[in-house]
């Protein structure tokens, strides 16, 4: 069953009438094949028209989804092996960020990535993906771990931001991000970072100042999330579409501003529509964009990935 | 012309103006309310003296208070402007305008070179008064050219921090931004420079969770709001009510967040210290030629050495 955006309104009651005559024609033994079949032709093509020309704050909204492909799906369908290392070996264990050993595509890889969690429960134990000072301290031990192997290390983002709490600001939030931003630019391995679905400020470059980053069509990058830019912008939060225009965060936007390197497309009605397909195209632009480093000196990743940032902005 | 027009006349006139306008010579204390003369807070490095409050200042401020005397202002080149073209209830343009003329200042972050206590050191401060403080391109960019200075001059890099966090019209390339300050003081410290952080109020978001937090020596000044969240955001986020002096300097020195809190009036002495014993490190310890030290396990415990 699929939960529909707000916005993909006209596109549910066209499925709707497909499913209902498909019930009504298992029933009734009038031939409406060719009605069902003129519907489903009729909905598919508003949705492919609809998503092509999504607005950033409907964009937003897909990329939010529930339904879109998390880290664990990513890990299913993309990994062997996968050996989840838990913990920061200083105060605790942050299921909001998940990483571990794995093989992917033959090759052995450090993958970290934010999971939001699914069902209430679900999003409960991972903190709806909103890490805590022990979570980026996990995927800098991970990063170091990796760079003493010699793996390259893979990152899924998707997160809203860090979490804003007692604990994790008395913990050093504010540290254990920059940190793990200095160990993401300090490492000698290579680093390629995927945005699946949400970018959310500091708690997102954290796990992404990687020599490739790549995105996914509708997932979106941001330095505020669009209602806490218009609440302080605009003192209006109701100005949230407003902002997410101003904000420029989709990944065609990001594009053109030299920040990603790769839009990955997503299915035809967004990635929750197809999981398999969308996981699989991230699963190949990481491929390709590792092999094209995979063989650099540690040196070379390093001062690239240095260079790549200093440059960012200068030339646009 | 006459001594009236030329002497009196002109007094007067200035002596009406200054009286029209008190702001340029008395200036409210934000904490206690207390008047004081301006002259008298700036001798007291811009902290109340009744109350012991200390004022947010700028760039200008802040290098007299630290440096020797001379110091030399570095060049910030130009970043683009308005990327994004961007527009709230005003355009970014205009805002921009407006705090260049507010504190004639081209952007947030003002970057000086000149001595310490004897010691030549690179010093960066951020302005909270320009657009609070925001990180933008050009707070990259001014970071960039403090670290370049320091590293070919082999200077430590002192910044002050202050600032509410990314700037928001910048977008993404703001928080760029914190990737790239954060390349930036790497640079120092990989060559065996200190990267000393001075803390000032407020500084949170962004700036905190990049180059503010990355110091080798973390100092703060007293009450100085720090933190990454924002405290309406923590409110609304747990709904409970903050505990008092959350996010204060005092707070992150208990949780070993920070190495000092220093009174602004003791900053310079002991940024001078600090360099002072990594910069000139030499000194006499080094073992002269008649000095022979035993192999290890030879000394006996507790025994001093020769």
């Amino acid at each position: 069953m699929v939960s529909y955006l707000d916005f993909e309104k006209p596109i549910a009651e066209l499925e709707n009438k497909v499913r209902e005559l498909r019930q009504t024609s298992a029933a009734d033994s009038g031939d409406i094949t060719e009605e069902v079949e003129r519907l489903e032709a009729k909905a598919e093509a508003l949705l492919r028209q609809t998503y092509a020309k999504l607005t950033p704050w409907q964009k937003m909204q897909v990329a939010r989804h529930q339904d879109r492909p998390h880290f664990e799906d990513y890990v299913a369908r993309l990994t062997d092996g996968f050996q989840p290392l838990a913990g920061d070996r200083r105060f605790g264990e942050d299921p909001a960020i998940l990483g571990g050993i794995c093989r992917f595509r033959g090759r052995s890889i450090m993958l970290i990535g934010h999971e939001k969690g699914r069902g209430t429960d679900g999003r409960l134990r991972h903190n709806f993906g909103m890490a805590k000072p022990e979570g980026y301290r996990k995927a800098i031990r991970l990063m170091e771990m990796a760079d003493r192997f010699r793996l390259p290390v893979v990152t899924l983002v998707d997160t809203s931001g860090a979490y804003p709490g007692i604990g994790a600001e008395e913990r050093g939030q504010a540290e254990a991000i920059a940190s793990s931003i200095e160990a993401c630019l300090r490492i000698g391995v290579p680093m390629i970072a995927a945005v699946v679905g949400e970018g959310g400020s500091g708690g997102a470059v954290a796990l992404a100042a990687a020599n490739r980053i790549i995105m996914l069509e509708h997932s979106v990058y941001s330095v505020i999330s669009p209602e806490g830019c218009a609440a302080i912008l605009w003192n209006d939060r109701e100005k949230a579409k407003d902002a997410a225009e101003a904000l420029r965060i989709t990944a065609a936007d990001l594009l053109k501003l030299k920040v990603v390197d790769e839009v990955v497309p997503e299915p035809s009605g967004g990635a929750h529509r197809d999981p398999d397909a969308t996981i699989d195209a991230v699963g190949d632009a990481v491929e390709r964009h590792l092999r094209l480093i995979a063989a650099a000196e540690p040196v070379a990743l390093r001062e690239g990935r240095r260079r790549k940032f200093l440059d960012m902005g200068r030339v646009l | 012309m006459s001594w009236l027009t030329e002497t009196v006349l002109p007094k007067i006139r200035s002596f009406a103006r200054k009286s029209d306008t008190p702001d340029n010579l008395w200036v409210k204390c934000p904490n206690c309310g207390q008047m004081v003369f301006n002259k008298e807070m700036a001798e007291n490095a811009h902290v109340c003296p009744k109350c012991d409050h200390h004022l947010r200042i700028g760039p200008a401020a802040r290098f007299e208070i630290l440096f020797d005397g001379d110091y030399t202002r570095l060049e910030v080149p130009e970043v683009a402007a308005d990327p994004l073209k961007f527009k709230d209830s005003k355009r970014y343009t205009d805002r921009i305008k407006e705090a260049r003329a507010k504190t004639g200042e081209r952007d947030a972050v003002q970057v000086a070179e000149g001595r310490i206590g004897g010691n030549r050191a690179v010093v960066a401060v951020q302005n909270f008064a320009f657009m609070g403080g925001s990180m933008g391109m050009a707070t990259g960019e001014a970071l960039v050219v403090a670290s370049d200075r320091a590293v070919a001059e082999h200077l430590p890099l002192i910044v002050v921090a202050a600032a509410g966090g990314a700037r928001m019209q910048e977008g993404i390339l703001s928080l760029m931004q914190m990737p790239r300050s954060i390349v930036a003081v790497e640079r120092v410290r990989d060559k065996g420079l200190p990267y000393i952080c001075v803390l000032t109020d407020p500084t949170t978001g962004g700036v905190t969770a990049s180059y503010a937090m990355l110091g080798d020596i973390q100092i703060a000044e007293p009450g100085a709001l720090i933190g990454f969240a924002g405290q309406r955001v923590i409110e609304q986020t747990i709904r409970e009510t903050l505990p008092p002096g959350f996010q204060r300097a005092e707070f992150l020195l208990q949780h070993g967040m920070i190495d000092m809190v220093v009174h602004r009036k003791k900053l310079k002495e002991t940024l001078a210290r600090l360099i002072d014993q990594i910069i000139n490190r030499e000194g006499t310890l080094h073992p002269g030629p008649e000095v022979e030290i035993p192999p290890p396990g030879e000394i006996p415990h507790g025994a001093a050495l020769p």
